[in-house]
């Protein structure tokens, strides 16, 4: 292998006097930012008995945010995360764009939507190919499971004509790091994708030219010449990859009977929506729901496959920040901002709005405060339950809430009720092609990942549409980029958007002409948190803690490729957790557990 | 037939390196947000897998050791940084990536870790890492601005005491090869500048090259010696005092918050990324993100840099002049030649 000669090492193993094995990875590598997940595995049984995921940094943006000047925002948040921080640079222009009463032209958001769906498609490209493919790749496969390497061998894929690999064994080969054609193609794919992203917005991944009130790029003809002919040759590449990646995964689920449990958990997901429309959005809190169903990805709510609710202001006002086991103090003795929102409904005391950082750096203990994370939460009305949402990654939360919605429909791209259709024209080498998603039967490990590859082709529809959009801007002459606009002295704002992996949304309070507070919460907060105050598990201890076990190797050379798999398949994103956090594992009862070690003190 | 024979004949130009194999143990848990790391695998000049798989004649062979694109998880992965600190592994590059939190200033606990030790199961914190690996690294490559100077997560008010490495070490910091700290700022660096310099040093390190020219910052002379302006395409509307007054224009935005005529940054000039993007030559205002002074000595970002109120205004007393004299001549140049004509006659001046 390429990337390292490193000695074989083996990970932490201390066996326990009963049926558990303590399996620790930490960090977690291929992934952005630092995870560790420290594990129960009960090999008799083949399951994973107990998660505990853990991460170790603290930034503190809501501190050093405060009292800045608030156009500023964008610029500083960006840097939260270094693959997704145009996600955040763009949510906090929504946010900004509300407080200051600023709608920006319409060929400025065509080409910050032009934008986003490049990052869309750079993004999930070189994370579904250069770091979670390494975990499906001919190296790994072959290490940890090499009946399946056998079968794959002898299994023809299905769509071996649009995708030219013979069979599953030649695809998988393909995905070796550095010595794989597919591994290599895709970092050059990331390349020209990020191409297009700087054309929008300047520079990867922090960009330059996002303001509130618009955009300072120049629509010129070239710029739009430069974009369309470098989607063109992603158009036709997902043309490709998508049938790759079905019948990739397809393969597990026949090679490996009950696959479908690995990194599977109730259908908990939430969306924050993506791409305005210009014709529909004017940033205004008392029309919030209205643009908000107006986005060109849905937002949404969908609990056990129903979709509780689509509308953007009961999505803010039922966001809960609940401490769990973490390195901070409680804010409640500290001022609330927001009592009311504009529109008179009640903001909680645990809204981002209301949220004071506290932070207190202390001893990490597994029977104490073991993270720098909180965990927020959703409250179901319906029901009173706080609600651990996760975004799966992001794209399989994004197109399930959009198909249920059945809202978008712009030619390219058509909601179905119960899909979602896409549609590629002809390219240089390939015919007009349609995808259709259909919502699958599992929130899961596998679906989570297809669901990256047909979001991909969805974000390439709908650049096909936004570019139409702007050069019709653009031929009619309206090139004007920029609306001005004064900093109010009190003003409160929201942005809602979806970074690479999943929500984000941005709360901001403005003072005296500065920040008085200011809170994002992006995707990975939200998949990667603790037990919350209601006993409720975050989704990663979820998915993982039920994982059964597929990989051959026992615990001596154990490399946990199923848990690997269950992690990656959320795209987990730390920079973007900022506050991390350890999650307190479900207890099995019937078996005795090691007291020793980093555990240590994990039970009570 | 004698084995010679098969040699070709020019392989002789091939000089072995003076050393064989290196490893980069490359740390991204600073207070940093990984985007120097990601920002490599967009460089072709030269690209990571140029380096890995020895595509550029004459540097020892490479080990990568990055979390975000190594094939190992966990102690498998932690593995070579453990020897290192150990003096197991004999010729490594550390490039660290994020600002360097104080954790001096805490009773207990930590602001950032990578890795648990596992005597004590704590977390090993980034300075106790860059005290075990920096004393036997043949060079420390600060990546970013964050590792480099404090960068974003420095800025006033923040809670972390973070710095960057010269911070930490000390500014005459020296390997055990003789190098002083290698600074590749940018907030994230610019790609090829980053992978450019890593290249530099593996020639240096081979033996084909002299030792790095620095300068007082510690940043490579070629990459930061000019500024923004010097490389930006929209200096030529600065000198004749057309200045942008909103987001959009396509003139000189040093009235709207570009710092570029002071900051030392090659980006307009080289394109973030195969040439395309950058900032104020596509729109975006010059932030200074590669200066040590980034943030807060040029925020607010959106208002116009102090400095540039009383030189815009000079260059106002004559930039209209030297625009109009240049229009004059652009007009003649807008004309062609009187001889290009279809009279029936020859004016061009040929004479048999």
């Amino acid at each position: 292998m390429a990337v390292t000669t490193a000695p074989e090492a083996t990970p932490s193993v201390m066996t326990s006097p009963g049926k558990l094995v303590e399996m620790n990875w930490d960090p977690i590598t291929r992934i952005v930012g630092s995870l560790g997940i420290y594990t129960k595995i009960d090999f008799a049984s083949r399951r994973v008995a107990e998660c505990y995921s853990t991460s170790s940094i603290f930034r503190g943006y809501s501190i050093f945010m405060k009292g800045k000047d608030p156009r500023d925002a964008h610029f500083i948040t960006s840097r939260i995360c270094g693959i997704c921080g145009d996600n955040h640079a763009t949510c906090s222009v929504y946010a900004q764009n509300m407080a200051y009463g600023v709608k920006p032209p319409a060929i400025a958001e065509w080409i910050v939507n032009l934008g986003e769906a490049a990052e869309y498609m750079f993004d999930h490209n070189i994370f579904q190919d250069n770091l979670v493919g390494v975990d499906f790749c001919e190296k790994m496969v072959r290490e940890t499971n090499p009946g399946v390497w056998d079968k794959a061998q002898k299994t023809a894929a299905p769509h071996a004509a649009e995708h030219g690999y013979r069979t599953i064994a030649d695809i998988m080969t393909a995905l070796n790091p550095f010595t794989g054609e597919f591994y290599r193609e895709t970092l050059m794919v990331s390349r020209y994708t990020r191409e297009m992203f700087c054309l929008m917005e300047g520079r990867h991944v922090h960009p330059s030219t996002l303001y509130p009130g618009g955009v300072g790029t120049v629509p010129t003809i070239q710029l739009f010449t430069d974009y369309i002919t470098r989607l063109m040759k992603y158009v036709e590449f997902m043309k490709k990859v998508v049938p790759l990646h079905d019948d990739l995964f397809d393969f597990f689920y026949e090679a490996l009977p009950g696959y479908e449990e690995v990194g599977r958990r109730r259908i908990l997901l939430g969306c924050w929506g993506s791409f305005q429309d210009p014709n529909v959005c004017d940033y205004n809190y008392d029309t919030m729901t209205q643009w908000g169903r107006g986005m060109f990805v849905t937002p949404g709510v969908v609990v056990d496959g129903e979709l509780v609710t689509t509308d953007l202001v009961d999505i803010n006002l039922n966001i809960r920040i609940l401490l769990g086991s973490s390195y901070y103090d409680d804010w409640d003795h500290e001022e609330s901002f927001v009592r009311a929102d504009p529109l008179g409904n009640p903001v909680d005391r645990k809204h981002p709005w209301n949220q004071t950082t506290l932070p207190r750096p202390q001893k990490r203990k597994f029977d104490g405060n073991y993270t720098w994370v909180m965990s927020p939460r959703w409250l179901d009305k319906r029901t009173g339950d706080h609600l651990a949402l996760d975004t799966g990654g992001g794209p399989i939360a994004r197109l399930w809430a959009t198909a249920l919605a059945g809202l978008v429909d712009i030619g390219y791209i058509k909601a179905t009720g119960h899909s979602v259709k896409i549609y590629l024209p002809k390219t240089a080498l390939k015919p007009e092609t349609e995808f259709e998603w259909k919502i699958p039967k599992w929130s899961n490990a596998i679906e989570r990942d297809r669901a990256r590859t047909y979001f991909q082709a969805y974000s390439a529809a709908a650049a096909l549409y936004f570019a139409e959009r702007a050069l019709a801007e653009l031929h009619a002459g309206r090139t004007r980029t920029f609306s001005d606009f004064k900093v109010p002295d009190e003003a409160i704002g929201c942005g809602f958007h979806e970074a690479v992996r999943g929500v984000l949304s941005h709360h901001l309070v403005i003072r005296g002409g500065k920040i008085a507070n200011y809170h994002p919460y992006p995707p990975t907060p939200w998949n990667a948190n603790p037990r919350d105050i209601y006993g409720t598990p975050g989704p990663y201890e979820d998915a993982v803690q039920n994982t059964p076990i597929f990989e051959e190797n026992g615990p001596d050379k154990f490399k946990g490729i199923d848990i690997m798999r269950a992690v990656r398949s959320f795209d987990p994103c730390l920079p973007c957790g900022v506050h991390m956090y350890v999650g307190n594992g479900k207890t099995i009862d019937t078996t005795h557990s090691p007291t020793f070690g980093v555990m240590q003190g994990a039970h009570k | 037939m004698a084995e010679a024979d098969n040699v070709p004949y020019g392989r002789k130009t091939q000089h072995a390196p003076a050393l064989k194999e290196v490893h980069i143990l490359w740390i991204t848990a600073g207070l940093g947000c990984d985007g120097d790391s990601v920002a490599i695998t967009a460089a072709t000049q030269p690209s990571v897998e140029d380096v890995v798989l020895g595509a550029i004649p004459g540097l020892p062979k490479v080990h990568l050791h990055n979390p975000v694109l190594a094939y190992e998880n966990g102690d498998e992965f932690l593995l070579p940084f453990h020897q290192a600190a150990r003096g197991e592994l004999d010729n490594f590059v550390l490039v660290v990536e994020g600002s360097i939190p104080n954790e001096r200033i805490n009773r207990e606990g930590y602001w950032a870790a990578f890795g648990t030790d596992p005597d004590t199961h704590d977390p090993i914190t980034i300075p106790q890492w860059l005290d075990r690996l920096a004393p036997r690294a043949l060079a420390v490559i600060g990546a970013g601005t964050c590792a480099t100077y404090g960068g974003i997560h420095a800025m006033e008010g923040n809670p972390t005491g973070c710095m960057g490495l010269a911070d930490y070490l000390g500014w005459k910091w020296k390997s055990k090869a003789g190098l002083p700290i290698v600074n590749v700022p940018g907030c994230p660096v610019q790609p090829d500048n980053f992978m450019e310099t890593l290249l530099y040093l593996l020639y240096q390190l081979a033996g084909l090259a002299p030792m790095i020219p620095l300068d007082d910052a510690l940043r490579p002379k070629w990459l930061f010696s000019r500024t923004v302006h010097d490389g930006c395409d929209r200096a030529g509307s600065y000198e004749q005092a057309i200045f942008a007054t909103e987001y959009g224009s396509p003139n000189c935005i040093v009235k709207l918050g570009c710092w570029g005529p002071v900051v030392q940054c090659n980006v307009p000039k080289r394109g973030w990324i195969a040439g395309v993007g950058g900032c104020p030559n596509v729109g975006g205002i010059c932030i200074g993100c590669t200066m040590p002074g980034f943030p807060d000595k040029f925020m607010p970002f959106m208002d116009q840099p102090p400095g540039a109120v009383l030189s815009s205004n000079l260059i106002r007393s004559y930039g209209p002049l030297i625009r109009s004299l240049r229009k004059l001549t652009n007009n003649t140049l807008n004309d062609e030649p009187k001889w290009r004509h279809n009279r029936p006659e020859l004016t061009t001046g040929y004479r048999r």
